[in-house]
């Protein structure tokens, strides 16, 4: 079996044809997991890269994360506690004094759809609530994001503050937002830039990879 | 009246004003202002914001290069009381503030900055709690940063409304919000002015020209007084003269005709 009209539904957002074709695979005894990750993971895939490249848009990428999302309610009671392959583990939120949320839920949702697992701390976290948050869920990735030129020294002090605490210094660095680019990226200490939603997911990926 | 616009183009954000700015090429950010200028810019956006460390002195150097350069006045852009204070010292026409809003600290911090000064303010519908979320809580927004204003001793025609524009992209019922919003505000505070950077809406979309003209189109429409954009944007300030023309605040036509004459509108 296929799965490409699966993963052919994701990729065109087809919201209500989705389901009938799942339940034709789990008709024929296909399991929830392979559903996922060959069918909805898929196309989530070709979404990613297609917004990657501007060949997709913004509101087309969140038509695709609702198809997926359905179907992941869907299929949840039939996992029977099989986890999903995760592709990695973000913690993200936007800079104290910076309430700009925008480009970051728009991240958390473009990596949910492409298997990550995303915890948002939401607008206004301070330093101390972003270690808080790297010592208790280990992620793989901190994702940091300030829409205000004012707000970049918040970026600078979060950055000092992970990386001061031995048991969270290693976790990658990931900033992004209007005023901020690599060579602030460099000069605080944070691993990357992202300048969008795309390339952001591409990052991701090269750096949960090594 | 015409509509205001607020040239945003001298931003430390921008790679090629941050090198100009790091440079102190002068000729740079005056030829740059004078064709704001003779574009229809009422005033000059200026946020000196991003090279950290470098703040005060930028600003300095932009307002002494600008204002020798150009007859309109400034917009000062910042969150910053103490770079406005610095700023409004050296400012030689009375300027905009850009911004206030309803985010505590900033809200306590601008208010005794902003007493007694001769200056328009532009006073975004945000608060600690984040963006508005419907057009509502735009006007909610709007009515307490009116009354706190107006409380100070700002007249209310000096007042600038920013409803915030949020992108369509991520929620397709964001363009008539805002709409709805403008219209709101200009029903509920007669006489207040309303501004606001319009590009947001086409965030994330193709096309983006197309859908910021319309969009300023409708927003005039709605009874939108003014506009943070670029005015070396021929597409959009075409609209905006236009615009201007068929609401019959261009007498016999003439700045529509004098801007096809000057090449700006083809």
């Amino acid at each position: 079996m296929g799965y490409e009209d699966i993963a052919e539904s994701v990729i065109s957002g087809d919201i209500d044809g989705i389901q009938a074709q799942v339940d034709r695979y789990l008709a024929d005894g296909a399991t929830a997991n392979e559903i996922i990750e060959q069918g909805l993971l898929g196309g989530m895939a070709v979404v990613g890269k297609r917004f990657k490249e501007g060949d997709m848009f913004i509101p087309e990428v969140m038509r695709s994360a609702r198809a997926m999302n359905d179907v992941m309610v869907m299929l949840e009671p039939l996992m029977m506690g099989q986890a999903v392959a995760s592709a990695g583990k973000m913690v993200i939120g936007t800079v104290a004094g910076d309430l700009h949320n925008i480009g970051k839920d728009l991240l958390s949702m473009v990596l949910r759809s492409s298997g990550f697992q995303v915890i948002d701390l939401g607008v206004g976290v301070t330093a101390e609530a972003f270690l808080e948050a790297v010592l208790r869920e280990k992620p793989d990735v901190l994702g940091l994001s300030a829409l205000l030129t004012t707000t970049m020294p918040a970026m600078q002090q979060a950055v000092k503050l992970i990386r001061s605490d031995p048991a969270a210094a290693s976790v990658k660095i990931i900033i992004g937002g209007a005023p901020v680019n690599a060579a602030f990226a460099d000069e605080i200490g944070a691993d990357a830039y992202a300048p969008d939603a795309g390339s952001a997911l591409e990052t991701m990926q090269e750096l949960v990879s090594v | 009246m015409k509509f205001t616009v607020i040239g945003e183009r001298i931003n430390t954000s921008r790679i090629a004003v941050r090198d100009a700015v790091a440079a102190r090429d002068a000729a740079y950010i005056v030829e740059d202002v004078k064709r704001q200028e003779a574009a229809g810019a009422a005033y000059i956006d200026v946020n000196a914001g991003a090279r950290l460390g470098h703040e005060t002195e930028d600003m300095e150097w932009l307002l002494a290069t600008i204002q020798s350069a150009v007859s309109v006045p400034v917009c000062l852009d910042s969150p910053d009381p103490r770079l406005l204070e610095l700023a409004f010292a050296l400012v030689s026409r009375e300027p905009l503030v850009n911004s206030i809003s309803l985010e505590r600290e900033r809200y306590e911090a601008m208010l005794p900055f902003l007493k007694g000064k001769e200056c328009g303010v532009i006073a975004l519908c945000m608060d600690d709690t984040g963006l508005p979320q419907s057009s509502d809580q735009v006007v909610e927004r709007a009515i307490s940063l009116a009354g706190a204003l107006e409380g100070i001793g700002v007249p209310r025609d000096k007042i600038h409304i920013d409803p915030l524009i949020q992108p369509i992209g991520t929620d397709a019922t964001k363009g008539y919000m805002a709409l709805e919003a403008v219209r709101g505000i200009n029903q509920q505070l007669p006489g207040i002015r309303t501004t606001c950077g319009l590009s947001n809406i086409s965030f994330g979309l193709p096309q983006r020209k197309f859908i910021n003209q319309a969009f300023l189109a409708l927003l005039m429409g709605a009874g939108l007084t003014g506009a943070i954009i670029d005015p070396l944007d021929d597409r959009m300030m075409a609209t905006v003269k236009t615009v201007d023309m068929l609401f019959g605040r261009d007498e016999y036509c003439a700045d529509f005709l004098s801007a096809v004459r000057a090449g700006q509108i083809v």
